[in-house]
């Protein structure tokens, strides 16, 4: 039998809190060094303990590294799932269980190879402690992996040094662990005894100059180089690890000479006065940001209407999570962006923008700011659990050189060389006023913010045109930064007459799911959103194209719908393409809905 | 020089400031209502104490005393913001930017309700600033719905007799944690002016819990915030006076009857017992004589309790001197080394 090489799916199936993640993660880091292209989705319960967890691994000699459902190698170790989780292989895949889970050997395929190991016996063996030994049971089944797959064994012992740098005896027990699964695996799973294992890795060069990171650390990371100086937040899932980054470089690398701190992180007793500190902060002058996720977003809408029509910089991230309500708390969606976009009561529009990668999760921890100060206004940046928590390969991150945006701000020094200041007026034809900061030394430089109607003077008014000039000022605003925020990224194919739209994380499957429309001879043009209000590039897309398929994680087409606001004349151009189950979207999800729609056409 | 030359009296103050550059616009509240009275003590305190109204943040919620801000020190920064929010706004405010004196204006609905939460966790994490509740115990642009401050029993202008118990602010707030805790009564300026410059200068969170008649709708027999009312049951606890660090302290104070609190700024708060003998370091002791006071029916007015000791939120958080607004890429982008520091982590 052909073995496969480095284009593999392997499930690890395992108990909340049984400690499975760190020996997912050696596994994952081991493959990314030997140069394997290689992702993880972590697909875990809202729970602590007790509640069945997933991790899938992916290895792809071609870069795919996305979500893939089919799975040529399961590793059972959860009794609660460990039937479904046997019909989840692949016919001709391996199907490696916990003897100690005793399954009945009449359930077990005909067309997977079955391996049942002893492991409360390994583990035995690999401890005495008590305690050590619910943990080391994963690292033992890491060992036997590393046997079977042929993982470098330099690299893995590498890794476990790596990860647990600092504790020299929990490095000696999974180094022990681990060799008791390897010699159980040499000893008892040759090819002669259980018939030939399908899986080889190999050494590669593909992750040479790249990183292996989740969107939600890179995004921390990138608010500390953004110059993110004020961050209040309440704890939700799966936001929490951007805020818990943040803090982490934040406190180790943005130190005063005196060791103070040059960032404010607070805790905020719920999402209402998370955004409103952000308000306050944003209306002080600090690059101030929340991270938060659908129920929290909801509780933000009050405050977001303030900041479009106060004029604050404002920022939110949005690691989307299943909705409505409190939905599925720990699975990906992409199910906030119509509410998102105009989050708040009355006339209100943001700037939303869209990260796809870790690298674009970084960079957009400055350009949020720069877009908030410049438009003051809000700006949400859309990530999802999919991005924001699963380890992605991305290109190492250059450093930034790019100076901050502050926007229009004026100092005492500015004022003393005006005629007049109107807080709300179009003094350069853009939209977009000037403000000034609290505490600035002039007389014309203090007024009353409000979100109750308002004149250009800042002043209270109830007067219908004066009311009204401000609101249809802040629309022009609006045109100006079409032609600010990022562009989409449009990425053509030869003789394509099909043009697909995605955003976020949909782009890592979209990239596969164009390769395989390829092969079944559908060339396709795809542009990548990366940012509301849409620029010009969007229109243009549309326009040259006769279908364009939008693809999207939500149930309702959001995307599409607001694609429709914008350009109602293109509505029998668009199709919808949607997955909404609450797992990571997977390339045939996309391919195999588009090539029938395209059939039918 | 005759003694009947009348001295030149400047009414200019330190900063060479009238009175009137701390005015702010023309109130538009109902003639009468106690919420003018505690705007004008708010002009006199900051004029007194020599605060440079650009340096001031004025900051409010919803409500008609969120509306005072437009009354006072117009060139002084304001937010106006939303309903019960007043709190969370102000504490990002002052921790972008420490050097604004922060000034807060809440009503008792946006405090003692809708806005609960944030008034709590301010005073637990003793942000900076003076918090003034303009409480008349009745929702006033609403036109008349019982606030959460009002008594139980007390009658509405309509007729109505309010089912639920109240929330006291004071108490609340001693039990919360805070470290300067006041309740005054809006007609007494006296009381008032030297109560809000101490809140002003005070290490952390102060509140003043002023009652404030709402003369449309709260000001009738059978109301507990009324004028009358007040008259009728006030207990004033001390005669307050604050001596600035720049001021001789002309009196002798007669140590059994007059304690002085040390403020960070050098100006000495002297407390002159009335009503009763009351150790204003005592948190327990305050919470005590709030309990007993209102079970007595009265209205209690001064200085409850201060604590200049403890650690203020800007304290905790640690940092930098300058304010969080004005840092730029030199002050806050790691350099090149670090990231790919960093990174080694990841590969």
């Amino acid at each position: 039998m052909q073995k496969k090489i480095n284009d593999f799916v392997i499930n690890v199936a395992t108990v909340n809190g049984s400690g499975s993640q760190s020996a997912n993660t050696i596994l994952i880091k081991s493959l990314f060094r030997m140069g394997i292209p290689v992702g993880g989705k972590n697909i875990f319960p809202s729970n602590i303990m007790g509640l069945p967890t997933w991790f899938v691994i992916r290895a792809n000699k071609n870069g795919y590294t996305c979500m893939k459902r089919e799975y040529d190698m399961v590793v059972a170790m959860n009794v609660a799932t460990v039937l479904d989780d046997l019909k989840s292989v692949n016919p001709g895949g391996v199907f490696l269980y916990n003897e100690d889970l005793k399954v009945e050997a009449s359930l077990l395929r005909k067309d997977t190879l079955n391996i049942s190991v002893p492991f409360r016996k390994l583990v035995d063996q690999a401890t005495d402690q008590l305690k050590l030994k619910k943990l080391l049971a994963n690292t033992i089944y890491v060992g036997i992996l590393s046997h079977l797959l042929d993982i470098d064994y330099e690299v893995l012992i590498s890794v476990i040094k790596d990860q647990f740098a600092d504790k020299a005896a929990v490095v000696a027990s999974n180094l022990k662990a681990i060799d008791v699964g390897r010699a159980y695996a040499a000893e008892n799973l040759t090819d002669t005894l259980i018939g030939d294992f399908p899986l080889k890795l190999e050494k590669m060069n593909k992750t040479q100059g790249k990183i292996l990171i989740d969107g939600n650390t890179a995004a921390g990371l990138g608010l500390v180089y953004g110059g993110c100086t004020f961050a209040s937040w309440y704890p939700i899932t799966p936001s929490t690890s951007l805020v818990e980054s943040f803090a982490r470089y934040a406190n180790r690398y943005r130190k005063d000479k005196d060791g103070k701190n040059t960032f404010a992180i607070i805790q905020a007793e719920d999402e209402l006065a998370a955004i409103c500190m952000v308000l306050g902060a944003g209306w002080s002058g600090a690059r101030a940001m929340t991270a938060t996720s659908g129920p929290g977003l909801s509780l933000m809408a009050e405050a977001s209407g303030l900041s479009y029509y106060a004029e604050i910089p404002t920022v939110i991230w949005d690691v989307q999570r299943t909705g409505p309500s409190t939905g599925l708390p720990t699975r990906t969606q992409q199910a906030d962006v119509g509410f998102a976009a105009h989050l708040s009561h009355g006339d209100t529009e943001h700037i939303l923008l869209f990260p796809a990668t870790p690298e674009e999760c970084f960079e957009f921890g400055q350009t949020c700011f720069d877009l908030a100060e410049k438009f003051q206004t809000l700006v949400i940046v859309m990530s999802d659990i999919d991005l924001g928590m699963n380890l992605w390969i991305t290109d190492e991150i250059k450093y930034p050189t790019k100076p901050f945006e502050r926007g229009k701000v004026l100092r005492e020094e500015e004022l003393k060389q005006m005629p007049q200041f109107l807080r709300y007026q179009d003094k350069d034809g853009d939209g977009i006023p000037y403000r000034t900061l609290p505490g600035t030394h002039h007389p014309a430089a203090g007024f009353l913010t409000r979100g109750s109607g308002h004149n250009e003077k800042a002043q209270y008014t109830e007067n219908n045109v004066q009311y009204q000039t401000v609101l249809d000022r802040i629309v022009k605003k609006f045109e100006t930064a079409k032609k600010h925020v990022p562009k989409p990224i449009i990425e053509t194919q030869v003789g394509a007459k099909v043009g697909i739209i995605a955003f976020g994380s949909t782009h890592w499957p979209m990239l596969e799911a164009r390769d395989i429309l390829k092969t079944q001879g559908l060339a396709t043009d795809y542009l990548r959103l990366r940012a509301m209000p849409f620029s010009p590039e969007v229109h243009d897309f549309i326009k040259s194209h006769e279908r364009i398929y939008v693809v999207e994680q939500n149930r309702d087409s959001q995307m599409l719908k607001l694609i429709l606001m914008e350009y109602p004349q293109y509505a029998t151009r668009l199709i919808s393409i949607r997955n909404y189950d609450g797992l990571p979207l997977d390339a045939v999800r996309i391919s195999e809905p588009l090539l029938k729609l395209e059939k039918s056409s | 020089m005759s003694e009947l030359e009348a001295k030149p009296v400047s009414t200019n103050n330190k900063l060479g400031l009238a009175k009137s550059d701390y005015l702010g616009g023309k109130s538009t509240l109902c003639v009468g209502c106690g919420h003018d009275s505690i705007t004008n003590s708010i002009i006199s305190s900051f004029h007194a104490s020599n605060i440079s109204p650009y340096d001031v943040a004025k900051m409010s919620g919803i409500g008609c005393s969120s509306k005072t801000p437009g009354y006072f020190l117009s060139k002084a920064s304001g937010f106006n913001s939303i309903h019960g929010r007043m709190a969370p706004v102000s504490t990002g405010a002052k921790v972008a930017n420490q050097k604004l004196i922060t000034l807060g204006i809440s009503g008792d609905g946006d405090t003692a309700s809708i806005g609960l939460g944030g008034f709590v966790h301010l005073m637990r994490r003793n942000v900076p600033m003076a918090y003034l509740v303009a409480n008349n115990g009745v929702y006033g642009l609403t036109k008349g719905q019982f606030s959460a401050t009002s008594e139980k029993g007390s009658r509405s202008k309509a007729g109505g007799s309010n089912p639920f118990s109240m929330i006291d602010l004071c108490s609340l707030a001693l039990d919360v944690g805070c470290t300067f805790v006041a309740r005054s009564f809006s007609g007494d300026a006296k009381q008032l002016v030297p109560l809000i410059s101490a809140a002003v200068k005070h290490n952390g969170t102060a509140l003043i819990d002023i009652i404030s008649p709402c003369v449309t709708y709260n000001n009738h027999e059978g109301s507990t915030k009324s004028y009358n009312f007040y008259k009728d049951h006030k207990v004033i606890l001390q005669e307050l006076g604050l001596i600035l660090p720049e001021q001789e302290i002309l009196a002798d104070y007669d140590p059994g009857s007059t304690t002085r609190v040390d403020m960070p700024d050098g100006s000495i708060l002297t407390l002159k017992k009335l009503a009763l003998d009351h150790d204003v370091t005592n948190r327990w002791a305050a919470q005590q004589l709030v309990h007993e006071s209102n079970s007595r029916g009265e209205i209690l007015t001064g200085l409850l309790y201060i604590d200049e000791k403890s650690q203020n939120f800007l304290q905790t958080l640690d940092l930098t001197e300058r304010p969080l607004s004005e840092l730029g890429e030199t002050e806050t982008r790691p350099s090149a080394q670090v990231l790919s520091d960093i990174f080694k982590e990841y590969r």
